[in-house]
């Protein structure tokens, strides 16, 4: 395939690169975390892991929107599908992730009215021409997202508009990442997330970094990213130091992007957050602020007080705190699949199960 | 053009309930827009089927069902997917045209210039296939109740070549003749709201003279046209339950520069996309040579290459070899395939 970034996928760099990690002198074993989904589906559709030495072990991370979005925000958006004056515009993984009665593409064959998004505008545009609808928007996912549905969400509260709202559930990468290493699973350093980065800044990292004592770089989503920044952390953990460094400055700059995050200090204040996995996150995530309440589409529709009910026997929260592989989930390649998913794990592009399964070696993997 | 032939349907009527009557109107449509819009193509007498002998040899039937949004892209139209789809199912069977039914289920409301360009194109796209339609139907629903046009073509072939599954071995090539996944890349970027712009056309193409080249010179086993599910669909059931696993080489995949920039950015695989001019053929492994030439020689091959080979590891499986010589396995398309978040 003639693709692009083509530099970034050279074999030759890459086949020198690991070897460069292979021969780096390590005295125990080390468990280095990819935060971000994009970065846990470039690993396993390269399976680059094969590439490294038995004694760097790559751990997934929680950083895929649709997984981490606990099933009370998919009841809240079922709820409001089924509200006959609501339109809802979804970006499309969100279609197949199921809530606890069903998902939202089932309800959409059942009559709602449930629209797959390429960008957050077409909504806004869809509330002017339609004056007779709750238009809604899905707004899902960490700093990189939250941007490009805030600005169509910044204009209609400027326009007054008053049939557009948008049920936000904004995540929020450094506290994200204080509670991981608050809790159970040792990790000994991250690979932070390129495109989050991009927005929030490299130095975003650097208290975590001084207060855990631990590795981290910025990392981003070819082959070649990816094992610049493992080579990094590797050498890092080889030397006995700990920095906060970019791997990926070709796009991510420690003060980040000022004009998105001014939009988003504009719109919203930090709260605590429901993280499917690893729980209530404080300060995890970002609430629309008061004056722009009426835009809150739980707040609009009196959604906050409903609550989710996890799959029984899914352990995508294990596996989205880094606890538990994919294949250690009974469900896995069985009764939780693409075409019938189960977790959220599974439906997501990014999702570290949906990965697993679609770049297995074999079927047995 | 319709207004030379003393047209009694203006250019900017739409089809009424009338028009699916059975009566004066349909006669009208028939005669006056759908016949003339088919030219050479169209059938010669209006009886309520047609009469043909057959030549010697094994007659393989197939039939096809189109619908599309929209009805007019860049590369295709509706018409021309009526023709490509049902011979290239020909083709894959080893079969030359012979003739062709259409059925159309019309949309009241829909434009009869629209009617008249979607035939006109079909037969246009039946002469190059070199086939006619023989016989055909037209219904009329109300408005809301169709997509526009709804159509089914089925077609009658004559074999110049049987292909036989049996005979594939472990070392035979998987040959393609050309890019992958334009059609459905195309379509995907016609979609309301779509926010990217392409140069992207379809390869809608009927590949029945390009296969008969084909076959003429090399013994060619298996042939697909993988269309919805793409190419990875169609090799998951080349290999599905067989003796033999199929491993893609995926540096050396055809793929028009568009297509791969798209893929990037909205997480959709090409191998899953849909092709509506392309065919896999598989080949013994001497014949990888000639084959390319003769593929390569002809318009709609010029771009083909061999991106597979048939393997032992794993039976039943398709890999695919990564630039960096690891493997993965690929699964058949789940679902619709839905853009993703970031």
């Amino acid at each position: 395939m003639d693709l692009p970034s083509s530099e970034y996928r050279d074999p030759r760099l890459v086949h020198a690169l690991a070897e460069e990690i292979r021969g780096i002198r390590l005295e125990r074993s080390v468990r280095l975390m990819e935060v971000c989904g994009g970065q846990t589906h470039t690993l396993y559709r390269y399976r680059l892991r094969e590439l490294l030495p038995a004694k760097v072990r790559l751990i997934s991370g929680p950083g895929c929107p649709v997984c981490v979005t606990p099933v009370s925000y998919l009841d809240k958006a079922l709820a409001l599908a089924r509200l006959p004056e609501v339109e809802l515009f979804t970006f499309g993984d969100l279609l197949r992730v199921p809530g606890s009665h069903g998902t939202l593409e089932e309800a959409r064959s059942q009559g709602a009215r449930v629209h797959v998004a390429y960008s957050p505008h077409q909504a806004l545009e869809h509330a002017r021409s339609h004056p007779q609808s709750q238009v809604v928007f899905l707004g899902i996912g960490f700093e990189t997202t939250l941007p490009t549905f805030s600005l169509p969400l910044r204009q209609a509260i400027r326009e007054k508009l008053p049939n557009f709202s948008v049920l936000v559930s904004a995540k929020r990468v450094p506290p994200l990442l204080a509670a991981l290493l608050r809790g159970k699973a040792p990790l000994d350093g991250f690979i932070t997330p390129g495109h989050v980065t991009s927005v929030i800044g490299s130095d975003a990292y650097a208290p975590l970094c001084r207060e855990f004592q631990v590795p981290m770089t910025v990392g981003g989503f070819e082959p070649v990213d990816l094992l610049v920044a493992i080579r990094d952390l590797v050498r890092q953990l080889a030397a006995g130091t700990c920095e906060n460094t970019n791997a990926y400055a070709r796009a991510a700059r420690a003060q980040g992007n000022p004009k998105a995050q001014q939009l988003i200090e504009e719109l919203y204040q930090p709260c605590d957050e429901e993280l499917r996995g690893l729980g209530i996150v404080l300060e995890g995530g970002y609430r629309l602020r008061e004056p722009f309440a009426r835009f809150d589409a739980a707040r609009r529709f009196s959604l906050e007080g409903i609550v989710g009910r996890e799959p029984p026997g899914c352990r995508c929260g294990e596996i989205l705190a880094g606890t538990k592989d994919p294949h250690q989930c009974p469900l896995f390649g069985k009764a939780c699949t693409p075409d019938r998913p189960v977790g959220a794990c599974m439906v997501s592009h990014e999702g570290t199960c949906n990965a697993a399964f679609l770049y297995r070696e074999t079927s047995d993997d | 053009m319709i207004d030379d032939r003393n047209c009694q349907i203006p250019e900017s009527g739409a089809v009424r309930m009338g028009h699916g009557s059975g009566g004066r109107l349909s006669r009208e449509l028939l005669e006056d827009l759908i016949l003339p819009a088919l030219g050479e193509a169209g059938p010669e007498g209006l009886e309520d089927g047609a009469v043909f002998v057959p030549p010697p040899g094994e007659l393989v039937f197939t039939t096809d069902s189109h619908v599309v949004t929209p009805l007019e892209f860049p590369g295709g139209d509706l018409g021309r997917l009526c023709v490509a789809g049902t011979v290239n199912d020909l083709a894959m069977m080893g079969a030359r045209p012979l003739a062709l039914s259409l059925g159309l289920i019309l949309e009241e409301g829909l434009p009869l210039a629209t009617l008249r360009r979607l035939m006109e194109s079909l037969g246009r796209t039946a002469g190059e296939a070199g086939v006619k339609v023989l016989c055909g139907d037209t219904k009329v629903v109300e408005r809301g109740k169709g997509d526009g046009i709804f159509a089914n073509t089925s077609g009658i072939g004559v074999r110049f070549h049987a292909p036989d599954a049996q005979l594939i071995r472990e070392g035979d090539a998987i040959l393609i003749n050309g890019d992958i996944g334009d059609h459905g890349f195309t379509l995907l970027t016609l979609r309301k709201g779509f926010p990217l712009q392409s140069p992207l056309q379809s390869d809608a193409a009927p590949l029945n003279h390009l296969v008969e080249a084909l076959c003429a010179q090399v013994p060619v086993r298996w042939m697909r046209d993988p269309t919805r599910g793409g190419v990875a669909t169609s090799l998951c059931e080349l290999s599905e339950g067989k003796p033999w696993s199929v491993t893609l080489d995926e540096p050396s995949l055809p793929l028009n520069p568009a297509v791969s920039g798209l893929s990037e950015i909205l997480g959709l695989d090409p191998l899953y996309s849909a092709n509506e001019g392309k065919f896999l053929a598989v080949v013994p492994q001497e014949s990888v040579a000639t084959a390319l030439e003769i593929l390569r020689a002809h318009p709609l091959g010029k771009k083909a290459a061999h991106i597979g080979t048939v393997t032992r590891e794993h039976p039943g499986k398709l890999l695919v070899r990564t630039a960096f010589g690891n493997r993965r396995v690929l699964g058949m398309l789940a679902s619709d395939p839905l853009p993703r978040i970031c």
